[in-house]
């Protein structure tokens, strides 16, 4: 078990800190800058869908359902601690 | 006494940035903390010890790959297969790590090497989002805190849910299922009302992360080049200083 821990632990960490290690002797065009800007709004994109619908993964709907009383409650400007207390309200009245 | 003074000064500065990094990963805490609870219980469930949980959100800190790597040791799946799928699945982080880099130019290695190692999903998008901060002084504090709430978080989660079993209703504890997702629907949106033109960005890459799901590629392999190609099409949308263009 301390083997897999390890083996886990080693291929997680060198794609985390490699880009640090290299990133001194490259210099991006700019393009690539934007490139790279882009990439957390892709990220959270990619994570939030279709992630989403394995909340209840019998009944997918909920997830959707309570991931747009997210972003009702996002665009309001609540703060995020709010707009995630709202989404697990949702799914909690949607199972009752 | 000038001098004096001026160090006064510094720790100040210092502990301001210590004090907003802790405050913006407190919503990754709260995110966090049900997850982990659940992790807990799920590995101790599967045969791991408490120690052994423990080290696993320690050494590794991605939860998605520890989710995996518990449910394929209670299915008894071989090590090095779990040890694969942890590669895969954790394979965004590179792309991640290479944008937060790209941002932090100021900062010297020693400072980001430890920095890029607490990236997770939640880490890398949150601190994206502080991108002003990266050119202040002491910004490796302000992002070393805010990294250090989110893993305290991750690591006191799992300990604790390892050591008490099952505390929180079942009911409570599916329901907070949701808290990551909306996490992440609350970080896109305030940047999405902004900049309308960073929708088409996250929507592309819903569009082929979910395209290439369908056809049965691995959600690790379906994400990271969800994330790719839908920055990709920031290159015409972006603008060098990642602010809206």
């Amino acid at each position: 078990m301390i083997w897999m821990i390890i083996g886990m632990a080693v291929v997680t960490a060198i794609p985390r800190f490699l880009p640090a290690v290299i990133i001194d002797f490259i210099k991006f065009p700019k393009w690539v800058d934007r490139w790279l800007n882009a990439i957390p709004y892709a990220a959270l994109g990619a994570l939030i869908f279709p992630g989403i619908m394995s909340v209840k993964p019998d009944a997918p709907q909920i997830g959707v359902i309570a991931g747009m009383a997210a972003i009702l409650l996002a665009w309001l400007n609540l703060h995020i601690i709010l707009v995630v207390g709202g989404a697990i309200i949702s799914v909690f009245v949607l199972t009752l | 006494m000038e001098t004096h003074a001026y160090k006064r000064m510094e720790e100040i500065n210092r502990l301001h940035m210590v004090k907003k990094g802790i405050f913006a990963g407190l919503p990754i805490m709260v995110g966090y903390l049900p997850i982990a609870l659940t992790y807990g219980v799920l590995a101790n469930n599967s045969g791991l010890s408490i120690l052994e949980l423990t080290m696993m959100s320690v050494f590794v800190f991605a939860g998605a790959a520890q989710f995996l790597a518990v449910g394929m040791v209670a299915a008894g799946t071989g090590f090095i297969e779990i040890i694969t799928a942890t590669f895969v699945l954790n394979f965004r982080h590179f792309v991640m790590s290479l944008s937060f880099v790209n941002r932090l130019k100021n900062i010297a290695l020693r400072a980001k090497i430890p920095l890029t190692l607490g990236l997770t999903d939640e880490t890398f998008t949150m601190s994206a989002l502080y991108r002003k901060e990266a050119k202040e002084d002491y910004a490796s504090w302000f992002y070393a805190s805010l990294i250090l709430t989110a893993y305290a978080s991750w690591v006191g989660g799992s300990l604790v849910g390892g050591l008490l079993g099952d505390v929180m209703p079942e009911r409570l504890s599916e329901s907070m299922g949701i808290a990551l997702y909306a996490m992440f629907i609350g970080l896109l949106l305030p940047s999405i009302k902004k900049e309308h033109k960073i929708a088409i960005i996250a929507l592309i890459a819903i569009g082929i992360n979910t395209f290439l799901q369908s056809l049965g590629m691995s959600q690790g392999w379906a994400i990271v080049l969800g994330t790719l190609l839908g920055g990709m099409s920031g290159i015409w949308i972006m603008n060098e200083e990642g602010e809206d263009a």
